[in-house]
């Protein structure tokens, strides 16, 4: 057995993290690796393509009935899916209660100690949104994740989630031994989107690892809980995931600190593509509507007196 | 509150001001910088004591501080006898905190009234991670199966609960519904505020919010009423007090809140007067109640014969003449009882030099108590006092005092070794530390276990104390015999 690879997927929410990470890993399993995945999100949805099921029982929710972690087993909470992989969801409270963040720390924990990660090739972290606070930083710190790969498109949110992302790895980085890995793009087809990302990833000292195109048969075999190698292995796009996967693979130490950048170039950046305008433009546009709703209103005035007066 | 005339001494100013600059050059520049704001010396005709307060520790230094937790339940809450108090969050800030003040009380422990006992809600991992709002719910129901003569609720919240931002408001009024009793959120978390002070305002705030007009209170007033706010009858402090105020013809309508009941905080607001002991712990509510209700304080001061007659005296100011005579006659009554006292230790303790570093009230209130047996204080501090509290010792302290606002444990040291005074009165902390010095020493938070020092019996018993700590046979065998210069000739001559 080589060492573990830990690797973590980040994004903004609705990026498509999920989506993507189960799908390359799925690939990787193809390649022969043997991969467990850690959902790190409360709603607990990070498995259901390679399971084929709705969310999977959680390290936490099975934990808080039987009365604490250490009354679990793992292999109480761990489920194998297609291709062999294993799944095991942290899970945590209902919106709105509770501490999610300390709910990852406590169920990372339990895996590493109770030997879940013993004899696996891989060890993939996918996360919630963004890195709120130390419990969802958990999968960056020291000896957990040595790659961290940040799932973005060409929007403005997922360019901001991505610089912030960054920030974490970066504060990480200097204490750990955890590395950017780089970015996926995952398409929205924004305009620009490849360029736009490559910029992103110079900007943070990284590069774009793949960009994955957008088609819809992503979406036909999320209806049915499967990833596209399970639903249409021969399609195009499972052969994107498999490429993705090769690059992950071979990426393996080749991880960077990143160099996030403040919010002032981030916005300029962002502006040079167009994708945010100027303080000046967004005024002089505002002023336009406004003259031009004026208008209309006094056209109309105008036209309700002389029906009036006919 | 103003000065009276005790006796007269000046401190050495000069010496006290050499001490601080000593302490301070054994800290880094910039820690010595934020430290010099909180040393000085007293100089007659200023208005404070020329210290900042109410200031964050410095990491690292030792402050001898505590937290809103330990000010909010410790403190305010704790004593009110009738009510159970839940330490909200894990385990260990309620057991620390599980009998820590001395609040004397009378009642059935465990049947209608729980001072003694410690309620947790001991939270465990899953209760941080889920919210601990099932398990707060689950323990009120089980408190008001198993200690059904319980009066009512309050839920002090620990750090975590804070932090994990638990809804203990929503959970108390639906509990409190259907109990049909108050139950009470406290947010004391333990991480607000500099030190414990805060807690104290923010119980305060407790009271004005969940307690006050919040059910109809049946009650027949009289022109005498008053509440006895801010004692919390450490050794019976409260009940010394008390029989002072009664027998000068006043009625004490509630005691805050050493041994008082749920009901003696809902009817406060009905008295003609609020007398204040504790004034750092409890003037929030009392100017609470002088806006909304009218209602006037006074902080008045027991310890030792001077400051209680000059109380009682202005207490009586409040009041028709029966009260003025009725304080009077008290006077007069215990007048050959503190004389007694006073003839038979002062001639034991005149002279003897005192420092004290108590909370927020007796560095300033206990001055003129040693004063009347002829004792005098060199260096005064507080825990957790602001600027009024500083600005209150004023008239107590004399000309050159040394002031010592948060001091850390190397200060207090370095300061009790250079003066070695004849006494120090502080906390459990400094006591043994002091004592292996060579030093006589007092707890003044808990009394060292006796009391009550309140009121004219008080004053007995303190005067007894401050006798047995400072004329201990056992000091004078500290110096090793090996160590002792003998005269020559005494030797020859054996």
């Amino acid at each position: 057995m080589g060492k573990i690879r830990q690797i973590a997927f980040y994004g903004k929410g609705g990026i498509g993290k999920s989506t993507t990470s189960q799908n390359t890993l799925v690939a990787l399993a193809e390649m022969g690796q043997k991969v467990l995945i850690v959902g790190c999100d409360p709603k607990a949805d990070s498995t259901r393509l390679i399971l084929n099921s709705k969310a999977q029982l959680s390290v936490l929710q099975m934990a808080a009935d039987k009365g604490s972690v250490e009354d679990l087993d793992p292999d109480e909470v761990i489920r194998v899916g297609f291709n062999g992989i294993r799944c095991v969801e942290s899970g945590g409270p209902e919106p709105g209660v509770g501490c999610a963040g300390r709910g990852v720390i406590t169920a990372i924990n339990f895996l590493e100690e109770n030997g879940a990660y013993d004899d696996m090739d891989y060890i993939s972290y996918d996360v919630l949104g963004d890195v709120v606070c130390g419990g969802f930083a958990m999968p960056i710190r020291e000896n957990k994740a040595q790659e961290i790969y940040i799932v973005m498109s060409g929007e403005m949110m997922a360019l901001y989630a991505c610089n912030n992302i960054s920030k974490g790895i970066l504060k990480y980085a200097t204490t750990g031994s955890v590395r950017l890995g780089g970015l996926i793009c995952n398409s929205r087809m924004t305009d620009r989107e490849i360029d736009l990302s490559e910029a992103m990833a110079k900007k943070l000292g990284t590069k774009l690892i793949h960009f994955v195109p957008r088609d819809n048969v992503v979406q036909h075999a999320e209806l049915r809980r499967q990833t596209v190698i399970q639903y249409q292995p021969d399609h195009p796009q499972a052969d994107e995931y498999r490429t993705l996967a090769k690059k992950i693979h071979e990426n393996s130490g080749k991880g960077v600190v990143p160099t996030p950048v403040g919010m002032d170039e981030l916005e300029d950046m962002l502006m040079d593509f167009g994708i945010i305008k100027s303080d000046e433009q967004m005024i002089a546009e505002l002023e336009a509507k406004e003259a031009l709703a004026k208008r209309v209103a006094l056209d109309a005035a105008a036209e309700a007196k002389k029906s009036v007066a006919a | 509150m103003t000065a009276i005339k005790t006796i007269d001494y000046k401190n050495d100013k000069e010496f006290h001001e050499k001490l601080i600059e000593e302490v301070l050059s054994a800290y880094p520049e910039k820690t010595a910088k934020k430290r010099a704001k909180h040393l000085g010396v007293t100089s007659d005709g200023t208005s404070d004591c020329g210290v900042k307060s109410n200031i964050k520790s410095i990491p690292g230094v030792m402050s001898i501080r505590g937290c809103a937790y330990a000010g909010a339940k410790g403190v305010v809450w704790g004593p009110v006898k009738d009510m159970v108090h839940i330490s909200h969050g894990p385990v260990g800030c309620g057991h620390y905190s599980w009998s820590q003040r001395r609040n004397y009380y009378v009642g059935n422990t465990g049947v209608d009234s729980f001072g003694t006992m410690q309620f947790t809600s001991d939270f465990q991992e899953k209760d941080i991670v889920f919210g601990g709002d099932k398990k707060l719910k689950a323990m009120i129901d089980e408190i008001e199966v198993l200690f059904p003569l319980n009066r009512g609720i309050s839920v002090m919240s620990e750090c975590p609960i804070g932090l994990i931002g638990d809804d203990i408001e929503a959970v108390s009024k639906e509990k409190a519904a259907q109990i049909g009793k108050p139950v009470v959120p406290v947010r004391c978390e333990g991480f607000r505020g500099v030190s414990q002070s805060l807690g104290h305002h923010i119980a305060n705030d407790a009271v004005r919010d969940w307690i006050f007009d919040k059910r109809p209170v049946e009650f027949e007033g009289s022109p005498y009423d008053v509440v006895l706010i801010g004692d919390y009858n450490i050794g019976g402090d409260a009940w010394s007090s008390r029989r002072l105020l009664e027998e000068m013809g006043l009625r004490v309508i509630a005691q805050w809140t050493g041994d008082s009941t749920l009901a003696e905080l809902e009817r406060a607001p009905k008295a003609k007067l609020n007398l204040i002991h504790c004034y750092r712990s409890m003037n929030y509510i009392s100017r609470h109640m002088e806006e909304k209700y009218g209602t006037p304080w006074y902080e008045f001061n027991l310890f030792g014969p001077s400051r209680i007659e000059m109380s009682l005296r202005a207490i009586a100011e409040f009041f028709d003449d029966k009260i003025k005579e009725g304080a009077e006659r008290v006077i007069e009554k215990y007048k050959p009882m503190a004389d007694a006292v006073v003839a038979r230790y002062k001639p034991r303790l005149e002279g003897k030099k005192v420092m004290l570093y108590v909370g927020g009230l007796r560095p300033r209130h206990m001055v003129n108590a040693y004063e009347d047996l002829g004792m005098q204080i060199v260096g005064a501090g507080y825990e957790f006092a602001h600027r009024d509290d500083y600005q209150r010792t004023m008239d107590y302290v004399k000309e050159g005092t040394l002031i010592y606002d948060d001091v850390t444990a190397y200060e207090l040291e370095h300061f009790i070794e250079r003066i070695r005074p004849d006494l120090v009165g502080s906390g459990i902390k400094e006591k043994y530390g002091t004592q292996k010095m060579g030093v006589p020493f007092r707890q003044l938070h808990s009394w060292d276990y006796s009391g009550p020092y309140h009121g004219y019996d008080g004053f007995a018993v303190f005067a007894r104390d401050m006798d047995m700590a400072i004329n201990a046979p056992a000091y004078k065998m500290f110096k090793a015999p090996w160590t002792e210069t003998v005269a020559p000739d005494t030797l020859a001559a054996e």
